[in-house]
């Protein structure tokens, strides 16, 4: 048996002196997870069973170790104007406390990444963008920044910790360790500088499950502390196997696959996150050409039966032409069957369209479906 | 970690027992993580040593498997279709992967001893 995709480094894992860390990279080895490389991480990818990790954070409760995102800082007069220059939604808009999901465009309309802009204060917000990313998104964001006065960024991702706590148990858990009442705090809004366990942390409501949760910033050398108090209270870690079959059911796009520098936000279906109203931003041009025009080609979700599709993987169409590729595939544990996400050509995207999926030279049979492949029922 | 001593091993972690029925190791199916997905082998089909015969498929990963003898496919275990799970639960029994009607054993199969020194050493 040899891997030909996926988790090579089972078989060959070696210590990577050159990966990063998190300040929980020796908690995870401790407790026998399963390493992989992650966005330049030594990560963990499963702790026994992805599947397991998967239901408990649908069922219960999952702690997810996402330190390794990055974490930019932003401040000065003409932040929020410089903000809505650089993304394609409008964080001149956020409330104090709130948060925004955004793709960051090139000129020519593709993606340089998508992140989270938290408004922390009038003119202080708070970047989350992809650890692949980091160094990219810094060189981009300080030269586009060169034509700003009054605009400071500072780049805290190494000394920030972010661990997200996820599923219908969540709120409780937290609500055990803070005073802040958290049934107020909505959906994408956040509260900085508040106490969870005795730690200061930022204390936001988002996640990228699919499931109600909370994702918690704090300083690197308290993450061990927090963890393990919640670890105490039961919360079992997941880790990067699950956290992408979760978000890959509830359909939300993972740069380098869904997005990616030749793949438009328009194109991956967040139409929703461009703003072109009021507002020019770098890629409005080219974003607002395919709009006008209409699009070529665009993301849908897909079911299959009788294998399962992985990315790179071709589809083709009844008459064997390729149509589209796979750009996220894998067995979801809550449907139980083989489910992706691929761009596929406009002409063959029309929910139930029959496609087959070339897997290993094999057509296996397709159907265009709608997503997301799972939605939790409203509490 | 389970290496029973009356198999036979290759160095890419399948077994052989004597009567040609083939799978894969507790190491491997442990390493895998949850099986989703097996892609069987055609009953009657040629197989040659190292040849690529079927797929093993976990949630993040997917793997060919490799013959470990010449000869001809005589049954392919049809209940991991539905239940693949039994390669993670029963790797040497219920998750079986095929049975051969042996013309030909790979001169570099390992016994129990040497399988478990490899597996020791990766």
């Amino acid at each position: 048996m040899k891997m030909t995709s996926g988790r090579r480094h089972i078989f060959c894992y070696k210590e990577g002196n050159r990966l990063k860390t998190t300040p929980l990279t020796p908690w995870h080895r401790q407790h026998k997870a399963k390493m992989m490389e992650f966005g330049g991480y030594d990560m963990p990818v499963e702790y026994t069973s992805i599947i397991q990790e998967h239901e408990n954070v649908r069922n219960a409760v999952g702690m997810f170790d996402v330190s390794h995102m990055g974490e930019f800082m932003f401040q000065g007069s003409q932040t929020p104007h410089f903000l809505d220059h650089l993304v394609t939604n409008l964080p001149s808009t956020l409330q104090l406390g709130q948060a925004m999901y955004t793709p960051m465009c090139y000129p020519h309309g593709g993606t340089i990444d998508d992140l989270l802009i938290y408004r922390i204060e009038p003119d202080r917000f708070l970047m989350v963008v992809n650890a692949a990313n980091r160094e990219k998104d810094w060189e981009w964001i300080t030269n586009q920044a060169k034509s700003f006065s009054h605009l400071e960024l500072e780049d805290i991702s190494d000394r920030t910790a972010l661990i997200a706590v996820q599923g219908p148990l969540a709120l409780n858990i937290i609500q055990s360790l803070t005073d802040i009442a958290l049934n107020e705090l909505t959906y994408y809004h956040a509260a900085f500088d508040v106490l969870v366990g005795g730690i200061k942390a930022h204390l936001s409501r988002t996640g990228y499950t699919g499931e109600d949760g909370f994702e918690l910033y704090v300083s690197a050398d308290k993450a061990l502390e927090l963890w393990e108090a919640l670890y105490e209270l039961g919360v079992q870690p997941a880790a990067l196997g699950a956290r992408d079959t979760l978000r890959l059911e509830s359909r939300f796009p993972l740069y380098a696959h869904e997005l990616t520098e030749t793949i438009s936000p328009l194109e991956a279906g967040l139409g929703m996150f461009v703003k072109f109203d009021g507002h020019e931003f770098v890629g409005r041009d080219a974003l607002w050409a395919q709009k006008t025009n209409g699009l070529t080609r665009k993301i849908v979700g897909i079911t299959l039966n009788g294998g399962i599709a992985r990315p790179g993987y071709p589809l083709h169409d009844e008459e064997n032409r390729v149509v589209g590729i796979v750009s996220s595939g894998s067995y979801s544990p809550t449907l139980k069957r083989p489910i992706a996400l691929a761009l596929v050509d406009l002409s063959h995207t029309k929910t139930g369209t029959p496609l087959k999926v070339m897997v290993r030279n094999r057509a296996v049979p397709a159907t265009v479906v709608k997503t997301p492949f799972y939605r939790r029922s409203s509490s | 970690m389970n290496i029973p001593d009356d198999l036979k091993y290759t160095r890419d972690h399948e077994w052989i027992n004597k009567d040609g029925k083939v799978g894969i190791t507790d190491y491997a199916q442990e390493s895998l993580g949850d099986v989703v997905f097996v892609e069987l082998p055609q009953v009657g089909e040629q197989l040659k040593i190292g040849e690529a015969f079927g797929v093993v498929e976990s949630v993040k990963s997917v793997s060919d498997l490799y013959s470990p003898v010449d000869g001809t496919v005589k049954a392919v275990n049809e209940s991991l279709k539905e239940t693949p799970e039994l390669i993670n639960q029963e790797p040497y029994n219920q998750g079986w992967i095929m049975q051969v009607d042996i013309l030909n054993q790979s001169s570099d199969l390992l016994d129990a001893k040497g399988y478990r020194q490899q597996v020791e050493g990766e």
